[in-house]
């Protein structure tokens, strides 16, 4: 048989950091970075009798999290030890959530060639993150730093309802504009905010039973999942069709060699030992607290998207590219303050501003300016003061060296020429030097009008209306 | 009468009035400590600098007349297991030997606030583990009734401590009897507070839902008194309960009239040692002619409770004392290539056998497979046995039982049989077991001439009815005219 005769069934388990300002047992600050252990107090360190105190934001966050994302919500919870040793877990357990997670029964959905597509989650819980271990590269041993230790977190378990590696990036990219816009996470990949353990199996297409899954920890790119995912995939159906069996394990990916190996310390299958802690009392949320935090709400995307469709007119794909962000849809929303143009605001995202940070492989949370700089540059275009081709280059210096655009424009000496007599001017100087092309217009050949107006816009450095000469060329021609 | 005999109050009034100095009764305790600590060994630690440093800041204090705690400049003695900042907390292992606490704990932060003298630190089980204070990894605490006798335990030193007048009075913490066994055992009062009124952060954990500090005194006065001072919601222990703060004094009434006494019958017969039951039937009589009513009872369910309770303590212990894993602090054995083998040996090296053994049934009962079976169950029974509780407290105010089935036992009678170590602890660790307070009230000396305490345990957040009733039975007898005579030992 071949690959094509497999399905894959992937099923993620996300972590993400929750944005609260300070950790969810203690008051130290959850930023990121700082000098190794200088964010962290005896309660996160975990001397001896310390006590944990449950941070009610985290709570909090953690209830909008499932609101947003369709989960009904316990009124009754807990908080659990999750029992074993590794040198970046102080207390050697977790308190993190067993049988009874804040949120449960969700499901979000996201856009696949064959439409929408429900992916159901199963729960979202709430637990500390763990220290960090440094290794010396000198091999001098390894350093504790546990400045994230205690930072909150929310596990998100879904259900095995992935079917490839394209669904599992839009899924990870639709739970990360729903934490964006809920302001709980700034879902921030590149410092290890958001991650998820990837569970991938594969089975014949048409059969029912699942295959043995494999785990693949701490994802923390959406590029790396992408082909984690394929390759393990691939792995597994090449190795049944050799007649093998796969193995249910933890696999490390290495990106480096674009493959999956077994971790190495698995000698025993962990037993957590979980049970209540009982330094924590019960959770219990009372209805108006859940219904509170239910209409207090932000905006989420899908109710943007219908707005900017039907308020803005924009495209079913323009108002789906622009709400999948929260920095887009805001970018969008404070541009459109500025400038009476939706729909070239909403082109100029899609296609210039995901191009270049395409091109730098940032993500739209890194761009460097505002809203209004973008509804400047836009009412720029519309007032005829440069051309969109001259707009392109101010967005991609925009990126570089923020600044107005229009700063940018006078600085660069960008203005366009839309003073008739000046663009007759060029127009005339170019057709004295192009004879032939005068001919060629003449017999017919429209071609030739293209590349004449070409020729004044190099020779103004793309400053010219180009409107203006369209206009001007033709009535010399047709003289 | 020597300085270091009067009792906490006592010493209070003497200060306020200006006849003794802080700083003349902190010496003469350190002078005592020097005479006697040698027999009975009960401080792991001695913190004489400090103390007579905030001794000497009291007394100018009180010169100048600067408004001081009622009982400022009163000399303290600390369990092992309660951080005080910059001072070494041991809880008598070698794992915690050179372990220096960076913050206070807050019972400590609240005797600061009212200006009391820490003398040190006070030997204990390992880790509060035992009922003798002979698995202390340093040395074995000696009962000063008999200095070949165990003091009892888990805080044998901070009871031993207030029997041979080596401090006014101590802090110990009870998990299944820990402040109440060792108080029977020396001869002194200690109450085991309702869990939930004294906050635990900053004692080292041993069973969180079970674990609670409380006063080890010479008296019901002093009780009532230093559960004042530390009793209290804090918000950095979750498990403490937002209540409005009580003064325990007003409870010191000499009058039992009409208070509805149960006497468990499960408690006055077989394991119960004949001299201690009878002497607990005295005090039911003595109840009686005092005005009180006393009644047969029962609680039948108690009998599962020393069961229940090992495993829920170990469950927890397992889990509470991971962290003692030779990577941040505390104890690292020299031998390792890898890491598995810092967490093996530290570990195997740092805990004594008792620890060690709690730690493995803790683990086990919490195992996939087992816990159901284990600790659930424990869980449920624990659920039947509060129920039980509830149900006698809707009849009577305090039940009576002995606190200890035996008086004390020789050093080294049950050490080698955990067993039988386990069954010093059955009428205390029901207590425990239902969150309920419970003090020790010595009663008399038996034919050996070893004190026998009884115990009041009243419904939850209820102190204040064993205050009565215990007040008005110390009123109406005379246990302390018995001192202790430091009898036996290598002398």
């Amino acid at each position: 048989m071949a690959r094509e005769d497999y399905e894959m069934i992937i099923g993620l388990e996300v972590h993400c950091e929750l944005s609260t300002k300070t950790k969810i047992f203690c008051s130290c600050p959850t930023e990121f970075g700082g000098e190794p252990n200088t964010h962290c107090c005896p309660i996160c360190m975990a001397l001896p009798g310390t006590l944990p105190v449950l941070n009610e934001k985290v709570v909090e966050y953690a209830v909008k999290a499932g609101l947003a994302t369709n989960c009904s919500i316990a009124k009754n919870s807990k908080n659990d030890r999750k029992n074993y040793f590794y040198p970046d877990l102080p207390k050697a357990y977790q308190i993190s959530q067993y049988d009874l997670p804040l949120c449960y029964d969700g499901y979000v959905t996201i856009d696949t060639p064959k439409g929408e597509k429900k992916i159901r989650l199963e729960r979202i819980h709430i637990e500390e993150d763990a220290g960090k271990l440094n290794h010396d590269e000198y091999g001098r041993g390894s350093f504790v730093d546990l400045n994230r230790a205690g930072v909150p977190l929310i596990e998100v378990v879904s259900r095995p309802d992935l079917r490839s590696a394209e669904e599992v990036e839009s899924y990870m990219r639709k739970l990360k504009s729903i934490f964006e816009y809920i302001e709980v996470s700034d879902c921030k990949m590149q410092e290890g905010s958001l991650r998820a353990d990837v569970n991938v199996s594969v089975r014949k297409k048409g059969t029912e039973k699942l295959g043995t899954r494999t785990e693949m920890k701490n994802m923390n790119s959406f590029r790396s999942i992408v082909r984690a995912v394929e390759y393990e995939a691939n792995r597994q159906i090449d190795l049944i069709e050799e007649g093998g069996t796969v193995t249910q394990e933890t696999l490390r990916w290495d990106d480096v060699s674009g493959k999956t190996f077994p971790m190495r310390d698995k000698e025993d299958a962990q037993d957590y030992r979980y049970f209540p802690d009982p330094d924590l009392a019960p959770i219990r949320l009372s209805d108006e607290y859940i219904e509170n935090l239910r209409n207090n709400l932000p905006e989420l995307p899908e109710s943007r998207r219908k707005r900017y469709l039907e308020d803005y007119k924009l495209s079913e794909k323009a108002a789906n590219f622009t709400v999948q962000s929260k920095y887009y849809s805001n970018l969008f929303e404070d541009a459109i303050k500025v400038c009476d143009n939706p729909k070239s605001v909403s082109n100029m995202i899609m296609s210039d501003i995901a191009r270049i940070l395409n091109e730098k492989e940032e993500e739209p949370d890194e761009i460097p300016f505002t809203g209004e700089d973008l509804g400047e540059l836009v009412k720029l275009i519309d007032d005829g003061k440069i051309s969109s081709a001259i707009a392109k280059k101010v967005l991609e210096e925009m990126f570089e060296n923020p600044k107005k655009p229009s700063k940018i424009v006078e600085e660069k000496g960008w203005i366009q020429i839309s003073d008739e007599g000046e663009i007759k001017k060029i127009v005339l100087e170019i057709l004295e030097n192009n004879p032939q092309s005068i001919a060629d217009y003449k017999a017919g050949k429209d071609r030739a009008l293209g590349y004449l107006v070409g020729q004044a816009m190099k020779a103004t450095k793309g400053k010219a209306n180009p409107q203006l000469l369209n206009k001007l060329f033709l009535e010399e021609l047709n003289k | 009468m020597k300085l270091y005999e009067y009792t906490a109050h006592e010493l209070a009034e003497m200060l306020d009035k200006k006849e003794i100095s802080s700083e003349e009764l902190t010496k003469a305790y350190y002078d005592r400590i020097r005479e006697k600590d040698g027999e009975v060994k009960a401080y792991v630690s001695l913190m004489e600098d400090k103390a007579l440093k905030r001794a000497k800041q009291v007394d100018e204090k009180r010169s100048k007349g600067e408004t001081v705690g009622k009982y400022a400049g009163i000399p303290v003695g600390i369990k092992d297991n309660m951080c005080i900042t910059n001072t070494k907390t041991t809880c008598s292992s070698k794992m915690l030997e050179n372990f220096v606490s960076p913050y206070n704990a807050t019972v400590i932060e609240k005797l600061n606030d009212e200006d009391l003298v820490f003398l040190g630190k006070l030997n204990m089980d390992e880790f509060a583990m035992g009922s003798s204070t002979e698995t202390s990894a340093f040395f074995k605490t000696h009962n000063p009734w008999d200095l070949d006798r165990v003091p009892g335990g888990s805080s044998g030193g901070s009871a031993a401590a207030v029997a041979a007048d080596l401090a006014p009075w101590t802090l110990g913490s009870d998990t299944g009897g820990s402040i109440r066994q060792p108080s029977s055992l020396c001869g002194v009062v200690g109450l085991k507070p309702t869990y939930g009124l004294v906050s635990r952060y900053g004692l080292v954990a041993f069973a969180s839902s079970l674990d609670q500090i409380g006063p080890i005194t010479k008296d019901v006065t002093d009780s009532a008194i230093l559960l004042n001072l530390i009793s209290g919601h804090d918000e950095k222990d979750s498990t403490s309960l937002k209540l409005e703060k009580k003064d325990y004094t007003k409870s010191l009434v000499n009058d039992v009239k009409g208070m509805r006494i149960g006497l468990p019958k499960e408690y006055i017969g077989e394991g119960i040692n004949e001299e201690v039951k009878e002497a607990i039937l005295e005090v039911a009589k003595k109840y009686e002619e005092m005005g009180a009513i006393v009644e047969e009872c029962s609680l039948d369910v108690g009998k599962y409770a020393t069961a229940v309770y090992y495993i829920i303590a170990c469950a927890e212990a397992s889990s509470n004392l991971g962290r003692f894993d030779g990577i941040r602090y505390g104890y690292r054995t020299e031998k390792f290539e890898n890491l598995k083998d810092i967490y093996k040996n530290s570990r195997s090296e740092g805990f004594g056998p008792e620890v060690k053994r709690r730690i493995i049934l803790g683990t086990y009962v919490l195992s996939s497979g087992y816990y159901d079976a284990y600790y659930k169950k424990a869980q449920k029974v624990r659920t039947v046995i509060k129920d039980a509780y509830n149900d006698l407290f809707k009849k009577y105010d305090l039940l009576l039982t002995p606190t200890s089935p035996t008086t004390a036992f020789k050093m080294g009678e049950k050490s080698s049989n955990p067993l039988e170590m386990y069954l010093a602890d059955i009428c205390t660790v029901p207590v425990n077991i239902g969150g309920l307070p419970g003090m020790n009230i010595p009663c008399k000396l038996d034919s050996k001439g070893l004190p026998i305490g009884f115990q009041l345990i009243s419904n939850s957040f209820e102190e204040e009815k064993i205050f009565r009733a215990a007040y008005t039975y110390e009123q109406n007898t005379n246990f302390r005219a018995n001192k202790p005579e430091f009898k036996g030992g290598d002398k």
